[in-house]
């Protein structure tokens, strides 16, 4: 079981107000991620809930139970850190088995669970061996490892993925995708990443300077951002956001246009603009076209689209795929 | 850089250097090495010589020399104990965020700029005086009878004034060594249900290994040779009870005018010495391996 509710949940460093005020229910089994540039709150967010840092004000409430005052062993989550944060004295089977030895389980037991996770995680191979003595990727399922035997109510992951190069990345982030099909433990997840938020979450929560900016699957959040600041940040490329009269024309502030919703041609369209730079992918060509009027606008065509520098070219917006924004930010 | 020609050119600049200290280190040691075999009395000047190993039967047989045996290494082991034990203590607490640190470090580390002769006697006079010092004083309002420190456990007062000197020292390292301490991983273990205690002797301390380590060999080359601590409290007496091999060495030669005992009993330091640093490499220096 694993149902996190947070209620009015203000934090305070002295002065400085890093969460204003949060309401947030996050249901039993959810992948649930938090993400916003950096500084937003989402690390704090994630370490009120694990109890590492005191509550300023309001309630966290773990499957209905108050733990707001509860220390951070006896909330029954478990955490996976930035650092990985593990042990360097220590091997690899007694990392693991460190939490269960701390919560004194017997031999026999603390033998089994350990060499079922190493199993899971592939680690098998590895046990006696010390952290330093392991790759990044290894590491990091060590420290998964160790949050996994004690079989907690629900995980929480600090960027865990920040420190590992591109490719080890999108494995780790299948792999920790899987073991939440197979464990149906809920899951918190902080990143900046926007790609390992639409990637794994059941649910997104944007934050942003503390607040929360929307809630939704990643789905939602990608066809109807609540206001600009998700428009703007989900999304990749970002999304086009155009103010002036050509949103003027369509009865909003500001008009925002993803770039793969851009229809790019070379006889007619819309919007006559040039090309700038483009950026050629094989699968995907995403073009920099200046319009008159309008800031450089990004477009995504299809496989191979052969234009140059200075070429000429004609955007045309789908018109059902155009986002509205009104004067305060918000989606019309 | 690593050309055959930059190898040579460093060798021939290093070379003064090295050259020298050699020298500096091998001419005292040889003419001591060369007195030790001679029969050399300050009192008899000119009548000096070669005797074999006399000297060194003498001074090994020498009552004294197992008692100042003994003391050494209760010296070296006492304030060791004291600092290791006291400088992890202090160093924990330091390391807690509060008003005034940065002050209240400086005067912890203070004992340490205090040079030993001076400390001592602050020591002898100010505290451990069975008339006049604090302790005495503080034993009289208390309606107990002063104790005389210095005559009555003259080595425990010794290691206590030493342990006094070289707290700052353990403080210092460790306290270094604690702020090297990974945060995150003091968080992970009380994610992981560790109670302070437990987090101190499975992550700290071993943390701190290292650091220890190196406290201990530095203390250790240094306490072997404690000398102006002992010559201004208690002259290594009552007796040969705070005798240590180094104020025996400085009584052979210069109070009994022994040239030749002296030397022989400084290389029979040297010997001791090297036997304990290979001892302590043994046990503790495979924590030095990164």
């Amino acid at each position: 079981m694993g149902k996190i509710t947070l209620r009015n949940v203000q934090k305070r460093f002295g002065e400085a107000v890093v969460i204003p005020s949060l309401d947030l229910d996050i249901e039993d089994g959810e992948f649930v991620v938090f993400v916003g540039p950096s500084g937003c709150g989402k690390s704090t967010l994630l370490r009120l809930i694990a109890g590492l840092e005191d509550v300023s004000d309001g309630q966290i409430l773990i499957d209905g139970r108050n733990a707001t005052e509860m220390p951070p062993a006896k909330r029954g989550l478990a955490m996976v850190f930035q650092s990985y944060a593990l042990y360097p004295h220590m091997t690899v089977r007694k990392n693991i088995a460190f939490p269960l030895k701390m919560a004194k389980m017997d031999r026999a037991e603390i033998d089994r669970r350990v060499d079922n996770a190493a199993r899971v995680l592939n680690l098998t191979n590895y046990l006696d061996r010390r952290p330093g003595q392991l790759s990044g990727g290894q590491r990091q399922r060590v420290a998964i490892g160790r949050a996994i035997v004690r079989e907690p109510a629900a995980f929480l992951f600090d960027e865990p993925l920040s420190n590992l190069d591109a490719a080890l990345r999108v494995n780790m982030r299948l792999e920790i995708t899987e073991l939440h099909q197979s464990l149906k433990t809920t899951m918190i997840y902080v990143t900046h990443d926007q790609v390992e938020a639409m990637t794994m979450a059941d649910k997104i929560v944007v934050l942003n300077a503390g607040r929360i900016e929307q809630v939704g699957s990643p789905l939602t959040l990608y066809r109807s951002p609540a206001n600009l600041f998700v428009a703007g940040f989900i999304g990749s490329p970002k999304m086009n956001l155009i103010a002036g009269p050509e949103a003027a024309s369509r009865g909003a502030t500001t008009i925002g246009i993803r770039p793969e919703h851009l229809d790019i041609s070379r006889d007619g369209g819309e919007w006559p603009g040039e090309v700038g730079v483009s950026e050629h992918l094989g699968s995907d060509t995403f073009l920099h076209v200046h319009v008159k009027g309008m800031p450089t606008l990004t477009v995504r065509a299809g496989g191979e689209f052969g234009v140059h520098h200075g070429d000429r070219v004609w955007l045309t917006p789908q018109p059902d795929k155009i986002h509205r924004f009104g004067p305060d930010g918000r989606a019309i | 850089m690593a050309t055959q020609h930059s190898k040579t050119a460093a060798r021939l600049m290093i070379s003064p250097a090295v050259i020298l200290l050699f020298l500096w280190m091998i001419v005292p040691l040889s003419m001591t090495l060369y007195f030790s075999f001679l029969r050399y009395n300050l009192l008899m000047p000119g009548m000096e010589s070669f005797t074999g190993w006399d000297n060194y039967y003498y001074f090994l047989t020498d009552p004294a020399f197992a008692a100042a045996l003994t003391n050494t290494l209760l010296l070296v082991g006492g304030v060791l104990l004291i600092t290791i034990v006291g400088g992890t203590a202090l160093a924990l607490l330091l390391d807690q965020p509060m008003w005034g640190q940065g002050i209240v470090r400086i005067l912890v580390i203070a004992p340490f700029f205090i040079m030993p002769t001076v400390s001592a006697l602050v020591w002898k006079n100010m505290f451990m005086n069975p008339v006049n010092g604090m302790f005495a004083h503080i034993a009289r309002a208390l309606g107990m009878q002063p104790f005389d420190f210095l005559a009555h456990a003259p080595l425990a007062s010794i290691i206590g004034i030493v342990a006094w000197q070289w707290l700052p020292f353990a403080t210092l390292i460790l306290l270094t060594a604690l702020q090297s301490l990974d945060r995150e991983q003091m968080e992970a273990a009380e994610m992981d249900g560790a109670s302070p205690v437990a987090r101190f002797v499975y992550i700290t301390l071993p943390h701190l290994t290292r650091a220890i380590t190196v406290v201990v060999l530095i203390q250790t080359i240094f306490l072997l040779g404690v000398f102006a601590e002992i010559l201004v409290t208690t002259n290594g007496g009552p007796g040969t009870a705070s005798t240590n091999i180094t104020y025996l060495v400085y009584a052979q030669s210069l109070l009994n005018y022994d040239v030749g005992g002296g030397s022989a009993g400084g290389i029979v330091a040297v010997i001791l010495a090297n036997i304990v640093a290979i001892f302590l490499m043994r046990m503790i220096g495979k924590n030095l391996d990164a």
